[in-house]
């Protein structure tokens, strides 16, 4: 490397380290989700997700107090064999562990020389003792948490375990019908798409007749119109609630799949068509005049040229309308409510009932998440583009 | 439309209509009527029975008619949400404005900026839900001995104590506002990297070469330049603060005295079933927003003229 190549490096760096800390405190928020999904759920509340490739809770305990007679195995002597399961299960608490270490042993002093560890640390010996002894042998990771959290399983252990065991509570039956059970995330995953897929397509569908016409189309009043359009995109969704769920009411359409499509179409109308527009006004005119001359109507040129050309716009339109549906909470606690959770409402449940079941709500959020992130992941560009075409969503 | 529709393409006088009714139904019955509606069920009593003013109680200040907007301004839970309001407004917009130019300025010098884009960016994807179930991870507050949340563990770590961020008054809006900042930074970060794209580089080269510090050039020459880019950027996200209502819904429910405009709306409606209090918030939101919408048409309307 010759001085001014090194030089410039010295300069760039500055940029480098601002640049990957910011993206690292980017990322650690989601990877610590993601890594604590996969711990079981007793690890998750024993140590932090950041500790998984460290010593399992209590093994420096252990070496410094018991490795040095017993044995970093902890069979070295074979009269008090720690790997035995039945000798660990005399130490359920740290207590009966200490009592043991104070009392004598053929006269002599249990630890010898050595001083007897505090409460905390019997209680981390206990701990590992009970890993090495295979009462308490867990994987480091697992997929449980997922396995619970679709089948909505609420037990003291898993749903896998129970379900071997034949304990498994009522309303789980142990087949792949577990997966729509109303409290699983399996069954909201199904419902988010219910929704979402239907109310993605209906305002597309209206906005691209609506786009047409503005673009191409004479009337009165157009300009009025389109801006009123403009001024309808920021309108606070928290405006038109209690109207319509009134409205609901009256026709019986609360609770249903019905009603929270209709809603999302109405809402995500004005910015479809703003940008539908704004697409379709910008292809050349020339390929709409030669189509009219060769004879054309507006119902051809419509889905005939102006459909196929804007794909990409209906791209960036889609991906957009789905994720924003997806992703919502409000319309649907609103509209649909418990009737069909889905997966937003479901994970909003679980915070406030659970509290802390962060095996369960971490791998639901991440069922929730795993969708938009390869949508957006695999479709960015589009996205992207969606976004600067207009910057603006109600 | 600057740019002439061709002549031949005649058509009846009813046919753009048709292209336009099944948009223009359903924005109206789920926009413009539920608008007028609000506005109506605000000036109402909370069983839509009577006008607002049969609510008031003798000896106590009454606005009559009015008698839901003076709920909406002056009590102390509504204050409060309009003192976080504009604490949400001005350290979220600023920090997703600033963090996001930051980002997008050294981006363009890297070889790895879409990677970095992309993982700045990826938070959009997640919902505001799986937001707070992350962040209220990170802020878990263990009492005893073990912090699982990384916030914590890195206090403790310090020696201090454990803070729990989410109820402590002085922090937990704070805290929320974070998660905010974290989710929206790519939105800003994208639209003004594309802003500095269309900065001519010519004229940057040549500041450069008469000496201008990349300090300078970025303060003379590539801010105002984006300056309309980063008045739409602000103005986008001033109403997307205002209608922030899951972040808060999910991670504190309101209650420590996080509560935000739109949230008390849902609490107003859906909890304490009260409509006409409800709208009355709904009709403060919107009225805060109407500058933006203007703001908007005008610049649509400038768009239009240079088109």
């Amino acid at each position: 490397m010759n001085a001014s190549r090194f030089i410039r490096w010295i300069k760039g760096l500055p940029i480098h380290i601002v640049l990957i800390s910011l993206c690292l405190i980017w990322l650690l928020p989601t990877l610590g989700l993601l890594i604590t999904s996969f711990r079981p759920a007793q690890d998750i509340n024993e140590t932090g997700w950041w500790t998984i490739f460290s010593k399992p809770r209590g093994s420096e305990e252990y070496l410094s107090y018991c490795a040095p007679c017993h044995g970093e195995s902890g069979d070295s002597i074979p009269s008090a064999d720690l790997t035995n399961p039945n000798l660990v299960d005399d130490f359920p608490r740290s207590f009966n562990l200490l009592s043991s270490l104070n009392s004598e042993i053929d006269g002599q002093l249990h630890m010898g020389s050595i001083a007897v560890p505090d409460e905390y640390a019997a209680a981390d010996i206990v701990s590992y003792l009970k890993r090495i002894s295979g009462i308490d042998d867990r994987p480091v990771f697992t997929l449980d948490n997922y396995v619970d959290a679709l089948t909505g399983y609420r037990g003291k252990d898993t749903y896998l375990s129970d379900c071997e065991t034949g304990q498994q509570s009522l309303d789980l039956s142990c087949d792949v019908g577990d997966l729509t059970n109303p409290r699983g995330m399996g069954g909201a995953f199904l419902n988010s798409l219910a929704v979402a897929v239907p109310a993605t397509i209906l305002p597309i569908l209206f906005a691209s007749f609506a786009a047409y016409a503005f673009s191409w189309m004479h009337f009165r009043g157009k300009q009025w119109l389109f801006a009123l359009l403009v001024g309808l995109q920021v309108v606070p969704l928290q405006m038109t609630l209690i109207p319509i769920s009134r409205l609901y009411a009256q026709l019986g359409l609360n609770g249903t799949f019905l009603g929270i499509w209709l809603f999302h179409t109405g809402f995500g109308l004005p910015y479809a068509i703003y940008l539908m527009r704004n697409f379709l006004g910008s292809l050349p005119r020339e390929i709409f005049e030669s189509a009219y001359l060769d004879g054309a109507s507006h119902w051809t040129a419509f889905y005939k040229l102006a459909i196929p050309l804007s794909v990409p716009a209906l791209a960036s339109l889609a991906i957009f309308q789905f994720l924003w549906i997806w992703n919502d909470l409000l319309v649907a606690l609103v509209f649909l409510g418990g009737e069909h959770p889905v997966l937003t409402y479901q994970i909003g449940n679980m915070v406030t009932s659970l509290g802390s079941g962060w095996h369960l709500l971490t791998a639901a959020a991440f069922i929730s998440m795993a969708l938009p992130m390869i949508v957006f992941l695999a479709l960015q560009r589009y996205f992207v583009r969606g976004l600067l075409a207009g910057s603006v969503k109600g | 439309m600057a740019k002439p529709i061709p002549g031949i393409m005649r058509q009846e006088r009813w046919t753009p209509w048709f292209y336009l009714l099944p948009s223009l139904v359903v924005m109206t019955i789920f926009i413009i009527y539920p608008g007028f509606n609000t506005l109506l069920l605000s000036f109402r009593n909370d069983t839509n029975t009577d006008w607002a003013s049969v609510n008031c109680s003798p000896g106590q200040p009454c606005w009559g008619i009015f008698e839901n907007f003076r709920y909406a301004l002056t009590s102390p839970v509504m204050q409060t949400a309009f003192i976080n309001n504009i604490k949400w407004i001005v350290i979220m917009v600023s920090c997703t404005v600033g963090l996001g130019l930051l980002i997008a300025v050294l981006a363009d010098r890297v070889r790895y900026e879409p990677i970095a884009k992309s993982i700045i960016f990826l938070p959009m994807a997640i919902s505001f839900v799986g937001a707070g179930v992350i962040w209220k991870f990170m802020y878990n507050f263990g009492s005893s001995q073990v912090q699982i949340g990384l916030l914590n563990a890195i206090v403790t770590a310090f020696g201090e104590e454990p803070v729990s961020w989410l109820t402590e008054p002085e922090i937990n809006t704070l805290a929320l506002i974070v998660v905010g900042v974290w989710m929206w930074t790519g939105f800003c970060m994208t639209i003004l990297a594309a802003a500095l794209r269309n900065v001519s580089i010519e004229i940057l080269e040549a500041a450069r070469v008469d000496g201008a510090s990349e300090w300078t050039v970025f303060w003379k020459i590539m801010v105002p330049q984006i300056m309309p880019t980063i008045t739409v950027v602000v103005t986008t996200m001033v109403i997307n603060v205002l209608k922030i209502f899951d972040i808060v819904y999910v991670m504190t429910g309101g209650n420590y005295g996080t509560e935000v405009i739109a949230n008390r709306m849902y609490s107003e409606m859906y909890a304490y079933y009260d409509p006409g209090r409800a709208s009355a918030i709904a009709i403060m939101l919107i009225v805060i927003i109407v500058p933006a919408m203007i703001f908007n048409i005008r610049r649509f309307q400038e768009q239009e003229a240079t088109r």
